[in-house]
């Protein structure tokens, strides 16, 4: 079996969001970037797989501008075989962005896609179901279990009322949730191996498709300020200023 | 042209984000139908045919719809989705695995968790956990939009009287299976529609000392809610998680004991109207977004708090 990581690019998760004064957009110069967190997820799930003996390959892809390839390294740091960067200028919508992975699918040939549920930077939660879409696979998103069974995956995933099991047929999507396992630091001996591993890069616009963004960013602006709160000394104050002037309980 | 609404629902009662939905869906434009898709579902169609905002119902009867697969979904609503300009469903994990999966055969860009309906077309929605905002317009001519259910008013329920027509069912997916869904049931408010809300931890250290929590919950007839850090911890179930990757929460009130406050769960809750933080370190972020902060050891605080809450003559349900 084998095995497609998508991973992407974003401003590391710890990182405080600026907007740009402009409104623009959020400021991303010198701001420290890491692997999505839940694509990190979506990798080491890849790679325990291929550790039990069930799949024999795991290729990584991401989609995005030079840089992005430094994702790639570090899932080739911690298992997967080979990366492949899609290289694309600019803002790269969901729907793009899937049918860039269509191609890379129809080439590659896994049986198993893999990728973090959302992106902590757009926060859209779409791409998985839209490959999934236009493949005509099934999907499975939302994923905090898998059991990879003959010809068939089992998926627990987790919605709004508790859990869900679904079965998916081989080939399908997989979208992971940041529940599904912990992710393994990549060794420093991986790292220097990774280096070493094969990074393909594809020119996105070589791939006949339109790619061109869809939805028009007006602007971006800060989201409207809490004013500043008070301490309260003790328990009573508390109840008494929940009673008298929030007047909430 | 007409707004399509995707209905959710357990095949007896319509949940209630979708009333939320339809709020944003008829400020889009107010010639709303709501698509219905289920297994002997026919109360749901009555009942969301009584809502004033919606102008007809579409029901799709069939068992195969028993469970709600995006698979099973989407060739339904694509076969209706000609005659619309806009389909629209909640942003909650029902919406989220369905909708993009009909934006994709429909080549459009979905625009994701609005916030606020601009015009048909533009839109204002939460990127980086709710750390800005953005101002989208969408240029497709067909649009998919998902929505926030805690950013808009709960639609009324009763006075409308819409027709219901029965609409078409098409083949089940070969390719996917439900096996079963391990519904968590309580007798508590529901967390996302919940007036008050108290949440745990780190802090509360065990599973066990949530029932510090529950004992106050009782009390204030609230939900109970969790930070990531408590539920990874397994101190609670993941159906508790408020944040960025678990629920948003907007309640009047909003207790969080033994919670740091980090982004991701901030995002998830600091919309609320009172925010009470409990916490033994001062400088934990929770502070910052708190209207009462109380520096405090919860293991003294919670107790006093329930003591205090006993001593009221009255509180509001």
């Amino acid at each position: 079996m084998k095995i497609l990581v998508a991973v992407k690019r974003v401003i590391d998760y710890n990182v405080q969001i600026r907007v740009k004064e402009d409104g623009s957009g959020v400021v991303t110069d010198n701001v420290k970037m890491s692997t999505n967190p839940p694509d990190d997820n979506a990798v080491e799930e890849a790679v325990k797989i291929k550790e039990s003996g069930k799949a024999k390959e795991i290729v990584a892809v991401t989609v995005g501008e030079e840089k992005a390839q430094e994702t790639v390294r570090k899932a080739l740091a911690v298992g997967a075989d080979r990366g492949i960067l899609v290289k694309a200028p600019g803002t790269i919508e969901p729907l793009a962005v899937a049918k860039i992975l269509q191609k890379i699918v129809e080439k590659e040939k896994p049986d198993l896609v893999f990728m973090g549920k959302q992106a902590i930077d757009d926060d859209c939660n779409q791409t998985g179901q839209m490959l999934a879409a236009i493949l005509n696979w099934p999907q499975a998103t939302f994923a905090s279990k898998i059991d990879v069974k003959e010809n068939v995956l089992e998926v627990t995933r987790e919605v709004d009322e508790g859990l869900e099991t679904i079965e998916v047929k081989i080939p399908s999507i997989v979208t992971c949730d940041l529940r599904l396992n912990e992710p393994r630091y990549a060794s420093l001996p991986n790292i220097m191996k990774a280096k070493k591993k094969p990074l393909e890069q594809i020119d996105a616009s070589e791939l006949g498709i339109d790619i061109k963004p869809r939805i028009e960013q007006i602007k971006v602006e800060e989201p409207p300020k809490r004013k500043a709160g008070i301490k309260v000394s003790s328990v009573e104050e508390l109840v008494q200023k929940l009673k008298n002037e929030a007047k909430v309980i | 042209m007409s707004v399509l609404l995707i209905a959710e629902h357990n095949n007896k009662e319509v949940k209630p984000f979708t009333l939320n939905a339809i709020t944003a869906a008829s400020q889009i434009n107010d010639d709303l139908h709501v698509l219905v898709i289920g297994k002997n579902a026919d109360p749901v169609a009555k009942s969301l045919s009584e809502v004033p905002n919606v102008k007809k119902v579409i029901h799709v009867d069939n068992d195969i719809y028993e469970n709600y697969i995006a698979e099973n979904y989407t060739p339904v609503i694509l076969k209706q989705a000609e005659n619309y300009s806009h389909i629209v469903c909640s942003a909650n994990t029902f919406g989220k695995n369905l909708m993009p999966r009909i934006a994709a055969l429909l080549d459009t860009s979905q625009v994701s968790d609005i916030i606020k309906v601009i015009s048909e077309d533009t839109f204002l929605r939460p990127i980086y956990a709710g750390n800005a905002f953005a101002t989208v317009k969408s240029t497709d001519k067909k649009k998919c939009v998902t929505v926030r259910p805690t950013s808009f008013d709960p639609a009324p329920t009763s006075g409308g009287s819409a027709e219901i027509v029965k609409g078409e069912n098409t083949d089940p997916s070969q390719n996917t299976k439900f096996v079963k869904k391990e519904e968590i049931k309580s007798d508590r408010p529901e967390l996302g529609t919940a007036r008050i809300v108290i949440s745990g931890g780190r802090g509360m250290q065990s599973g066990e000392n949530f029932k510090l929590i529950t004992a106050i919950a009782d009390k204030l007839n609230a939900a109970i809610g969790a930070s990531r850090a408590a539920v990874d911890a397994g101190y609670i179930t993941n159906d508790h998680q408020v944040g960025q990757t678990g629920k948003v929460v907007v309640p009047d009130l909003y207790i969080a004991v033994g919670i740091s406050g980090a982004i991701q769960h901030l995002a998830g809750m600091k919309e609320s109207k009172v925010i009470v933080a409990i916490n033994k370190d001062g400088e934990a972020p929770i502070f910052s977004v708190a209207d009462y902060g109380l520096e405090a050891d919860l293991f003294d605080a919670l107790p006093k708090f329930l003591e205090e809450l006993n001593k009221l003559n009255t509180i509001q349900k």
